[in-house]
């Protein structure tokens, strides 16, 4: 293969993986706006502030350590930062949705702002606003037979991120398609009082919801920490999932990942050759202005359902 | 007991549709105005007015500027932090090109041209709607401020891509640059947000208004009832991004000074004066003032409080600040979904009653 | 009866707003301390701080003060945004009974913000190897000072190291050196002085920009790739350091050929790339480490008494240095200060003096317990940035520890002096300044 071609397929490659790894963000948008029509902007800080507790329960120093002066393993961490939330999604329902059932969109969204900056500085005066280096064991770095064979670089951790990506969708497709409390979530999402009236607890689902959410955003959290070592920064990753969002419409579980994988793929290759021509670092718009351009042949998004208006 | 309007009669149809139909409403506000006018400038100092009231000023109308768009036309928008960039670049541009022209009119013009680069990024809404039109216009927002920072003409070349006001006098008194006095900078801030606070409300109450909020009510129903979605929707857009543009003019050239364009006008921005208008209340001017005193100088008296008051150490302070914060908002969000124009409602209704409730 | 509660609680907070309780009868040193400890660069913001608090403190309390004369160290947090730090400049300007004497602003955009306004308020400000590169021109900017060196200067030093280890500067000819730089205004800095060198010495170079805050760096990292420049310089902060030298070492590219500008070069920024950022370089004008006698000082009066705002094993990193040595010029300029005035009671026309005339020897850094640590320092009136010389240290990654790598070599003058002064004359010219008589 000649060297423009292995560039091209190297450009295509990463851009997937990125894409994967804004989709891994954007689904916890997707779960809560689905279920309960709430634009969660509390979801970049919730990936953040997961990050931290799963750092938290492993590292020496930590509050584990500090108390008990022992630390957790890698799975036994996890394990233990889905319970945190959990109990985080149970508080955010016991203390702010439930007051907040049948208001505007607008307000609710309002309110994940405030949730976002309890979040933020919770975390903060928890753990600090050091970087914390969180390696659970996911290789890192090029993948050496890729390069050594091919001549193609290949990220191992975008590797994972991409194949657990994967994963993490088809479970949430047959949890959302197949199950009871699927069905459930998506009739809270059509009606909350018809919801209620059929007998569906508002509550009881809020509270899944939020807890699936917080345990994809964990899952988003230990990649792009991985990546980059915990810190602040994480929560603004939340930024490159919205362009995904919007692409892929607010309510579809595989539209995040083809949405990720559109908005991956075209950022980067922009990047790499229309960038030059115009002064380069045009990803971020790059990748609003394709979702515009896709908005305005479909404007509920690629696989959002079909806004119906009556009068 | 002090607030009641029995005995207030209106005998002109003018007279009834007044902006402040009760006495004791004008005289509360003209004697608010009063003391805001000629009152507060004898005491400010460059504390209150550079941390304080010129920052609440210019916020105050980028606010009100957002809520005749998402709150009187329903149409959600994430791009004031671009467009703020347009009003402040724009006001560079002119003020380095032209020295000579006043102030005002620099910042007219500024508004003017924010309003046409508002109308563009405007054409998407009239097919995309709610949070799509939200994210959408994320699209203006960053797109603009990539522009102002890579284009060299835009910031005349300097080497960093800051652009930094200079001096200008307004009728003999510096109002921008560091030698302005606060009361100027003031003054000169508060003219400007009465006058289109004042401009807004009458706006909002004639028919341009009306069919925005038809717009924004139904957009269906609307056009069956003769509205031009197109016309309603752009106008809404061409306003908005006016004072949007007026206020990142105001932003940059009286309060801040100097800027570059991520990071004063970035992302953050465009949240903030959402967020503004949400807590503050949407589809009310009041409301938009309301909003951004609270986003802007809640932060400040929770960490002065906790610092200087309770001599909490810095960084912890911060910490809480933030996290207060987000339980403040909520907690208004639970108590009063609407908003705290519509606070300000009840408590005048309270008031009405006092101290006789049944 | 919500909202006369939340009107009673304003009220109190409108009340303790005025921050001017003067209780102290003895006069103090104030030096306000712009902090970010929160924040997307907070993990940047925090050792510079610890470092500034930690050498002031060891002065109270070992010495009583500088001169005995209590320092009041000031903190105000300003989280790297512009508007907070705005905020906190007006708030603490004016504390008693000194007044600020100097400002150390901490970022880009702040330092921009406050030249002109403490310009006006007759307050010092120290951009310390930041902010706005013509300060360097005393005679335009009286009151700002940017020792020990510029990022222009710095630019000229990672192009003259290049071109020693290359063989000599004629052999930078048909070479490519990338930039990769944080697209703000701190990071486009050295772009103009590397297109000057580009030209003198013909190499090529490529301008790559990540914008805020840089955690997704692919496309510009695979453009490396493609076309493997001789070298990469950075000019990065915050997370973007960190994200820069993972995928540097993922596509395999030769960190020993990897330069970061100064704020690219901390414990922070190699740490989470492991292994593979073994051999990464960085500029530095002081020395990394924590074993010097001043440190020790550090830790028996502030660590053992309980005073410190850091944790012990994180003293004598690069960034904590930075901040201490900002902390050594500060209180070294106030002792100047009270020297040439010949009072204990300094204002801050009269730090200006201080820094101005300020002669940091070598001799004088023994005494003070950090022999070797910074190059000697000597400020004149026209010019405010010193000796401007910068060194290279390089990342161990096994020993986890910076060391120097190099000399400090000197800046390039024939190309950023030309530069100083068209920058300074312009804002001299727009500012209707008139240049002093140095």
């Amino acid at each position: 293969m000649g060297g423009e071609v292995i560039f091209f397929l190297e450009i295509v490659i990463s851009g997937v993986m990125a894409g994967v790894m804004y989709a891994l963000v954007a689904l916890g948008f997707v779960l809560i706006f689905k279920a309960s029509g709430i634009f969660n902007f509390a979801q970049g800080v919730m990936c953040l502030f997961a990050a931290l507790a799963l750092y938290d329960f492993m590292a020496p120093g930590g509050w584990v350590d500090r108390w008990f002066g022992f630390t957790f393993p890698v799975w036994m961490a996890i394990v233990l930062t889905i319970g945190v939330m959990v109990v985080v999604a149970w508080l955010i329902e016991r203390l702010v949705l439930q007051h907040l059932v049948k208001q505007e969109p607008i307000i609710l969204f309002m309110a994940t702002l405030g949730l976002a900056y309890v979040l933020e500085g919770v975390g903060d005066i928890l753990f600090g606003s050091d970087v914390k280096p969180l390696d659970i064991g996911i290789p890192q770095g090029a993948s050496d037979w890729a390069l050594d064979n091919y001549g193609i670089y290949v990220e191992k951790l975008e590797l994972v991120a991409a194949i657990t990506g994967a994963v993490l969708v088809t479970i949430l497709g047959i949890f959302f398609h197949r199950t009871r409390i699927g069905r459930a979530l998506r009739a809270v999402a059509d009606d909350h009082q018809a919801a209620l009236s059929v007998g569906i607890s508002l509550r009881t689902i809020w509270v899944i919801v939020w807890s699936v959410s917080g345990i994809v955003a964990l899952v988003a959290g230990i990649m792009w920490g991985s990546k980059s070592g915990v810190q602040f920064s994480l929560s603004l990753i939340a930024l490159k999932a919205l362009p995904v969002l919007i692409l892929g419409g607010f309510t579809s579980v595989p539209g995040a990942i083809v949405g990720g994988l559109i908005i991956g793929v075209g950022e980067k290759l922009a990047e790499v050759y229309l960038g030059p021509f115009v002064g380069g670092a045009i990803e971020n718009w790059f990748a609003y202005m394709l979702a515009l351009v896709f908005l305005l042949f479909r404007p509920q998004g690629l696989f959002g359902e079909r806004i119906i208006e009556r009068v | 007991m002090f607030y009641r309007e029995a005995g207030q009669f209106k005998t002109s149809y003018i007279a009834d549709q007044s902006i402040l139909p009760i006495a004791q409403d004008r005289v509360f506000v003209f004697g608010f105005m009063a003391v805001a006018f000629l009152g507060v400038p004898w005491f400010i100092d460059s504390y209150w007015a550079n941390a304080i009231f010129v920052p609440f000023l210019a916020y105050a109308l980028a606010a009100i500027g957002l809520n005749l768009l998402t709150g009187y036309c329903g149409q959600v928008s994430l791009g004031t932090g671009g467009f703020m960039a347009v009003g402040a670049f724009a006001t560079f541009k002119l003020i380095t090109l032209f020295p000579d022209l006043n102030l005002i009119i620099v910042i007219l013009l500024s508004g003017a041209i924010t309003a046409a680069v508002g109308v563009l990024f405007g054409i998407p809404s009239l097919r995309i709607k709610g949070f799509y039109l939200a994210v959408a216009t994320l699209a203006a927002q960053f797109f603009l401020v990539w522009l102002f920072n890579k284009v060299g003409w835009f910031f005349n070349y300097s080497p960093t891509g800051q652009i930094t006001m200079p001096s200008v006098e307004m009728f003999g008194v510096l109002v921008t640059g560091p030698s302005a006095s606060p009361a100027a900078r003031y003054l000169f801030c508060l003219g400007f947000v009465v006058l289109f606070a004042l401009a807004a409300k009458n706006i909002v109450r004639g028919r341009v208004g009306r069919s925005w909020m038809a717009i924004r009510d139904m957009d269906i129903a609307a056009e069956l009832i003769g509205i031009r979605p197109l016309a309603a929707k752009l106008s809404a857009f061409a306003v908005s991004s006016f004072y949007i543009g007026m206020a990142g003019a105001l932003y940059f050239g009286v309060w801040l000074g100097s800027a570059e364009p991520i990071e004063a006008f970035g992302v953050e921005q465009s949240f903030l004066v959402l967020f503004m208008i949400i807590i503050g209340g949407l589809g009310s001017i009041l409301g938009s003032v309301l909003g951004a005193a609270f986003m802007t100088l809640m932060p400040i008296f929770l960490k002065n409080f906790m610092v200087d008051g309770l001599a909490v150490e810095v960084v912890t302070a911060k910490h809480v600040e933030i996290t207060l914060m987000g339980v403040l908002i909520v907690f208004f969000l639970i108590v009063e979904p609407h908003g705290l124009a519509r606070m300000w409602q009840i408590l005048k209704e309270k008031l009405r009653l006092w101290p006789f409730p049944y | 009866m919500m909202f006369k509660r939340l009107t009673g609680a304003l009220i109190g907070a409108t009340l303790a707003l005025p921050a001017v309780v003067s209780t102290a009868s003895a006069y103090e040193l104030v030096i306000p301390s712009l902090d970010y400890r929160t924040g997307p660069y907070a993990p940047n913001g925090i050792p510079f701080a610890n470092g500034y608090h930690d050498y002031l403190m060891m002065l109270n309390e070992r010495d009583g003060g500088i001169e005995g004369v209590k320092v009041k160290l000031v903190q105000c947090e300003t989280a790297y945004n512009t508007k907070q730090g705005v905020e906190c400049y007006e708030k603490t300007k004016d504390t008693p009974p000194s007044r600020a004497l100097v400002y150390q602003p901490l970022s880009t955009g702040i330092t921009y913000q406050i030249i002109p306004k403490a310009s006006v308020d007759k307050i010092p400000v120290h951009s310390m190897g930041y902010g706005r590169t013509s300060a360097a021109n005393g005679k335009v900017f009286e009151w700002i000072f940017n020792f020990p060196a510029t990022y222009w200067d710095q630019a000229a030093v990672l192009v003259k190291y290049i071109g020693e280890k290359e063989g000599g500067m004629d052999k930078l000819k048909g070479k490519k050196i990338a930039l990769v730089y944080h697209n703000s205004a701190y990071g486009k800095e050295p772009i103009r002085t590397l297109e000057k060198a580009a030209e003198k010495f013909g190499f090529e170079l490529m301008l790559l920009a990540v914008d805020h805050p840089g955690q997704e760096q692919k496309a510009t990292w695979l453009q490396i790739r493609r076309e493997r420049p001789d070298w990469v310089l950075m000019w990065g902060w915050g997370v973007m350091n960190q994200v820069a030298i993972k995928e540097a070492s993922s596509i395999r590219y030769p960190m020993d050929h990897f330069i970061g500008v100064w704020w690219s070069g901390s414990e922070n920024d190699v740490l989470p790339a492991g292994d593979g950022a073994h051999g990464y370089l960085s500029g530095a004008f002081h020395a990394p480490g924590d074993n010097f006698p001043a440190h020790d000082d550090i830790k028996k009066h502030v660590y053992d008494k309980g005073k410190a705002q850091g944790e012990r094993d994180r003293i004598g990193e690069v960034l904590y240095n930075r901040g201490l040595i900002a902390a050594v010029y500060a209180s070294e300029a106030i002792r100047n200060a009270m020297k040439i005035h010949k009072t204990k009671e300094i204002t801050p026309a009269m730090m200006r003096d201080g820094i101005e005339s300020l002669d940091l020897t070598e001799a004088r850094l023994k005494e003070l317990g950090l022999p070797g640590f910074t190059i000697p320092v000597k400020i004149t009136c026209a010019n405010h940035a010193g000796p401007r010389k910068v060194a290279l240290q390089q990342w161990d990654a096994k020993a986890k520890k910076w060391s120097f790598v190099t000399d400090y070599y000197d800046t390039m003058n024939d190309i950023v002096d030309p530069l100083i002064q068209e920058d300074s004359a312009q804002y001299a010219k727009e500012n209707n300044i008139k240049p002093r008589d140095c």
